[in-house]
């Protein structure tokens, strides 16, 4: 009798083969392993009165959590804001870089500054790196010609869509916006699903996690909400306080803060040529 | 199994592309998956941009070298309509297609069709696959879905159609591509461009037909066994 074996091709979705091993394992005593992080979850939705933009605060790097309230919402103009997932550094950089040349085209036009500017500025950036440029953005503004959101790929390829996610958490993201986003969404409606999807990368994906920052831009006014959710409080801490060994006789104790608080006055002498 | 699903992968849009010409124009189709890897970065996306009033193009291969190479060719059209004083002709349009494409062959991976009406030849239809070859044919398919429509295209297509043949054609392809082509999938979007102008049409998931088996089964083991006792056969 012959074997044959059939090659299928890789296949999406989740596959439950070892979820009966591992119950098994659990039962015997083994421990679970430890989750390796990496990413981010980002999204955006555009809604009644302008975009919403929503992202999670934790920075990696390879698995450990080096930032745990980091702001991954970068400002590019007053009208405009972005949000970055991939490589801190590609996203800090390309976003400032692009917020720089945003204004100089402001003092140049002497206008407010438009969505498709900044699109173009990054899409063209990031098309002539190759992809090397690791930052997948998800870009949102409202100018003189209404509300605009768009995703942009490290390849530089964009989409324009009423509502995206980026980044490893997009997935889980997804899942909620697909469920429950309408087109005609008020303010509250907007942020509470943008925080529903965040909390469903934070909580679902192993690379994002820690608090919710939100963006609300409006035609003329703009909201920042930096932690706008903290689902992630810190639940234990040791009642005893730093104690040294019991032998050890202290000799002197100085507090020194790490920050001075310097303060600037405004009255002073002009500088004179 | 392999459940990594590469949402980092490269923006590749699997694809189905179509373009027809007919009795005074031309009909261009496509479908709307943009894929990154095993995941579906954008169910509703446009793969027919624009290039100038009268010539449209279908995009096709990776997401970033086709946008970026109509965005160029839109940008030298519009400069040549300035020079030229008239819109410019569906030829110029292909050819600077063509002439991109060709030059960096190696560096692009994006295959396009080119359609629109001009006055003096009417509505053509360019092909410029991988490559960089510039080939005018009375109808063109492109993408991964394209693989499954040579045949259909032998036995459809006729000379002569009217507006309405032709979208129907078109409409039909592009949703045999979707029954049958992974990379596929969405709505089916159509340009219809002639002397009038343009018109865009949209056909949503249920509006296109069904095909094999997205239909009921008929006449299969299920009814069978669902019926009540069959009667026994008499000799």
């Amino acid at each position: 009798m012959s074997k044959a074996v059939v090659e299928l091709p890789p296949k999406g979705g989740f596959n439950f083969d070892l979820c009966r091993r591992n119950e098994m394992l659990l039962k015997k005593g083994a421990s679970p392993p430890s989750f390796r992080k990496t990413g981010t979850t980002i999204v955006g939705l555009i809604y009644q009165e302008g975009v919403i933009l929503g992202a999670d605060t934790r920075a990696t790097a390879g698995s450990i959590v080096c930032d745990k309230n980091c702001e991954k919402i970068h400002y590019m103009a007053p009208n405009i804001y972005c949000c970055g997932a991939g490589t801190a550094a590609d996203t800090e950089a390309v976003t400032d870089m692009v917020s720089s040349q945003l204004q100089l085209h402001r003092y140049h036009t002497s206008r407010e500054s438009r969505v498709a500017t900044a699109l173009t500025l990054l899409k063209s950036h990031l098309f002539n790196y190759q992809g090397y440029v690791q930052a997948a953005l998800v870009l949102g503004g409202v100018d003189v010609t209404g509300p605009h959101l768009h995703m942009i790929y490290p390849h530089g390829s964009t989409d324009a869509l009423p509502f995206a996610t980026m980044g490893s958490g997009s997935l889980a993201a997804m899942a909620v916006f697909e469920s429950k986003y309408c087109e005609g969404l008020n303010k509250e409606e907007g942020i509470n699903l943008v925080c529903e999807a965040i909390c469903a990368g934070i909580f679902n994906d192993l690379g994002s996690g820690s608090n919710v920052d939100i963006c609300v831009i409006t035609k003329g006014h703009k909201e920042y909400l930096r932690n706008y959710r903290v689902p992630n409080t810190r639940a234990h801490f040791s009642s005893k306080e730093f104690t040294f060994p019991k032998k050890t006789e202290v000799l002197l104790t100085k507090i020194v803060p790490l920050r001075e608080k310097i303060e600037v006055t405004e009255d002073g002498d002009a500088m004179e040529e | 199994m392999d459940l990594n699903m590469n949402v980092d992968a490269p923006h590749s849009m699997g694809t189905t592309i179509i373009g027809v010409t007919y009795n005074g124009g031309v009909v261009l189709g496509a479908d709307s998956r943009t894929s990154t890897g095993m995941y579906v970065a954008n169910r509703a996306s446009d793969k027919i941009t624009q290039l100038t009033d009268n010539v449209y193009v279908c995009r096709s291969g990776s997401a970033a070298d086709s946008q970026i190479v109509s965005d160029y060719v839109r940008y030298f059209l519009h400069q040549h309509t300035i020079q030229l004083g008239q819109p410019a002709t569906v030829k110029v349009a292909a050819n600077l297609i063509r002439l991109l494409s060709y030059s960096n062959k190696n560096m692009l991976q994006t295959g396009l069709i080119v359609g629109g009406w001009d006055k003096y030849e009417g509505g053509k239809i360019y092909g410029v696959p991988l490559g960089g070859t510039l080939v005018e044919q009375p109808f063109t398919i492109g993408g991964s879905g394209s693989s499954y429509l040579y045949g259909f295209f032998d036995q459809a297509w006729k000379e002569g159609m009217t507006k309405d043949e032709a979208e129907q054609l078109v409409v039909k392809a592009v949703s045999l591509a979707i029954a049958r082509d992974g990379a596929s999938g969405g709505v089916v979007r159509t340009v219809i461009i002639n002397s009038e102008g343009v018109t865009r049409n949209f056909y949503p998931g249920d509006k296109l037909p069904l095909w094999h088996e997205e239909l009921e089964p008929q006449n299969s083991l299920l009814d069978i066994l669902n019926a009540p006792s069959p009667e026994p056969m008499n000799i």
